[in-house]
């Protein structure tokens, strides 16, 4: 069981792109010309780590795999829908990684003693919620283009179309407010900065639109959730149980 | 009256197949100028199963039994025709449906590979919405009947494969459906495995009266189950009925080995009137139509001295292997 202890700990040190953005923004002093003090950046880098560790999904790849050697099958003939299986399975990773994630921060701590602060409860409580609905608009967004397995076979390869804007427009490479304002004022109409930027923010205790943010984030959700539903209906008439 | 459980009309089924010529120039034309072509896999088939019937699929590689199997299951969408199934459209995998069937293949598995199979049982227990003290009375009882017990607790991946395969069954049977949809269950068992297997699933089907479709390779699991069996050629039905009847016609005659006490009792029974296969000093080889056994090994041994006989059944996968091969048997 010791390699899956190991796989575990590896999942959550390979989330630490936050630290070395924090780095190369500080060490650039990049901060100054966005008006964010060193503190509020290093806390906004710690907080984009926890979004990212209780938000990331992977579920194309999961899908894709099992489509594509049949082991959808058997869930397929079963009263509940596959994708629960993903969504539990996600969950139940989440929970696994809470512990490690907890001893990076505290190490983070450790060196950089200036940036410790307890949110309060309040602000904790939406930043959770904010989280969580960050992790549904991932999870809505790739399950769709799992669903694209059943025309393409490949559709991982689309999801990596969707990493680069989620790589850049969600606020893990720099805060969004530092873009130019004419790029804010398109990417706020897309879901990426409601996926880090948004509850990063409301963590760490940036000023941020709260009520703005969360409805955003449920409107995304309200408009994802059934075109999940009519692909993955329409998908599953051309389910051919390849591998079984 | 035994209702029809299974009803299929007209069924077919197409794929649309994309070929590709090998090296790069294929490749490089494949990607800009894909050929595809619609192949029909079944075509135009209708049988109906009753209630509590064990049916045999019987095909060649690619003949098209497991995607009969897919559809009647709802996992595939049928091209052309209809299929109900306890009442139900496949297809739209209702509820209700799904609680009634089971499918289980094989080579495939459902079972959570770094988890003991417990776990994978209870996790369809909660899906099927078994009530916990409900599904551990059931687990007991299938695993006394599958002669499991703690293998339950060990992780799926260290279990040999005919452990895997009884717990595959306890985790496909755990929601007590009526209809079990079997894809090449014994595969990769050994014969020991295979006899539980079957044993099992008679007994299974004796107690409760489910409904059993089983596609296998292994003439002995069709001989020992089932009764009735649907031959597939080329997506066509070629036979459907009764397994004996289907043997008789294939085979109509049996070698019949009989020792005579001399070489002389040998030579008579050569010249009277019998078909002799061949003649080796006092042992000869007689081909006897399996209506007229009885009266002829009668005659025999009334008339002719015989020691010692032997009746030769033609082995059934030599008899099977021609349903395989042939489009059509009229029975």
């Amino acid at each position: 069981m010791l390699e899956y202890r190991v796989e575990i700990a590896l999942w959550a040190i390979s989330g630490i792109i936050p630290f070395f953005m924090l780095n190369i923004w500080t060490n650039n002093n990049l901060n100054e010309s966005i008006n964010i003090s060193d503190v509020m950046l290093s806390r906004y880098f710690l907080c984009a780590f926890f979004v990212r560790q209780f938000s990331v999904v992977w579920v194309v790849f999961s899908f894709e795999e099992d489509s594509l050697m049949g082991k959808v099958s058997p869930y397929l003939i079963q009263p509940l829908n596959p994708f629960f299986r993903y969504f539990a399975q996600h969950l139940a990773e989440q929970i696994t990684r809470f512990p490690f994630a907890l001893i990076i921060a505290f190490f983070f701590f450790i060196f950089n003693q200036e940036s410790i602060w307890i949110p309060n409860l309040g602000i904790l409580l939406l930043s959770i919620v904010s989280t969580f609905l960050s992790f549904l608009i991932q999870f809505l967004i790739q399950s769709i283009v799992a669903c694209l397995c059943f025309w393409t076979e490949k559709a991982s390869s689309l999801e990596r179309l969707l990493f680069i804007p989620t790589l850049f427009l969600s606020g893990l490479l720099a805060p969004v407010v530092s873009f130019p304002a004419y790029v804010k004022s398109w990417v706020y109409l897309t879901p990426f900065p409601y996926l880090i930027d948004f509850p990063a923010n409301l963590l760490s205790g940036n000023e941020t639109n709260i009520s703005g943010g969360l409805s955003m984030q449920i409107l995304w959700i309200f408009l994802l959730f059934p075109l999940f539903k009519k692909i993955w209906s329409e998908g599953t008439k051309k389910y051919t149980a390849m591998g079984s | 009256m035994v209702q029809n459980i299974i009803d299929v009309r007209n069924l077919s089924k197409s794929f649309d197949i994309s070929s590709k010529e090998p090296g790069l120039n294929g490749t490089i034309k494949h990607f800009f100028n894909r050929q595809t072509k619609s192949l029909k896999v079944i075509k135009d088939i209708s049988f109906e199963i009753k209630e509590g019937e064990i049916v045999g699929f019987l095909g060649a590689n690619g003949a098209g039994k497991t995607t009969i199997l897919k559809m009647l299951c709802g996992l595939i969408y049928p091209s052309e025709g209809s299929i109900l199934v306890s009442g139900h459209l496949p297809f739209r995998r209702k509820e209700n449906f799904l609680k009634n069937i089971t499918l289980i293949m094989g080579q495939k598995q459902q079972l959570i590979w770094d988890l003991p199979p417990i776990e994978s049982f209870y996790l369809n227990a909660s899906i099927y919405d078994l009530e916990k003290f409900e599904a551990k009375k059931r687990i007991k009882k299938l695993s006394e009947m599958l002669e499991i017990d703690e293998e339950l607790f060990i992780p799926v991946r260290k279990l040999s494969l005919g452990q895997r395969m009884k717990s595959e069954l306890l985790a496909a049977l755990i929601h007590e459906p009526n209809i079990l949809f079997l894809d090449e269950p014994t595969l990769g068992l050994d014969i020991n495995a295979q006899r539980n297997l079957r044993k099992f699933l008679q007994k299974y089907n004796k107690e409760t009266n489910a409904t059993i479709c089983l596609t296998s390779h292994y003439m002995k699991d069709i001989t020992s189950l089932c009764k009735r069996v649907i031959c597939v050629h080329e997506g066509a039905i070629s036979y459907d009925g009764k397994l004996n009847l289907l043997l008789k016609k294939l085979s109509p005659v049996k070698e019949i080995l009989l020792v005579c006490r001399s070489e002389k009792d040998a030579t008579k029974l050569e010249s009277s009137g019998f078909t002799v296969k061949n003649k080796i000093k006092n042992e000869i080889t007689l081909k006897i139509e399996n209506n007229s056994i009885t009266s002829s090994l009668k005659t025999i041994l009334n008339n002719f001295d015989i020691e010692d006989l032997f009746i030769n059944e033609p082995p059934i996968d030599e008899i099977i292997g021609k349903v395989l091969i042939k489009k059509d048997y009229d029975i």
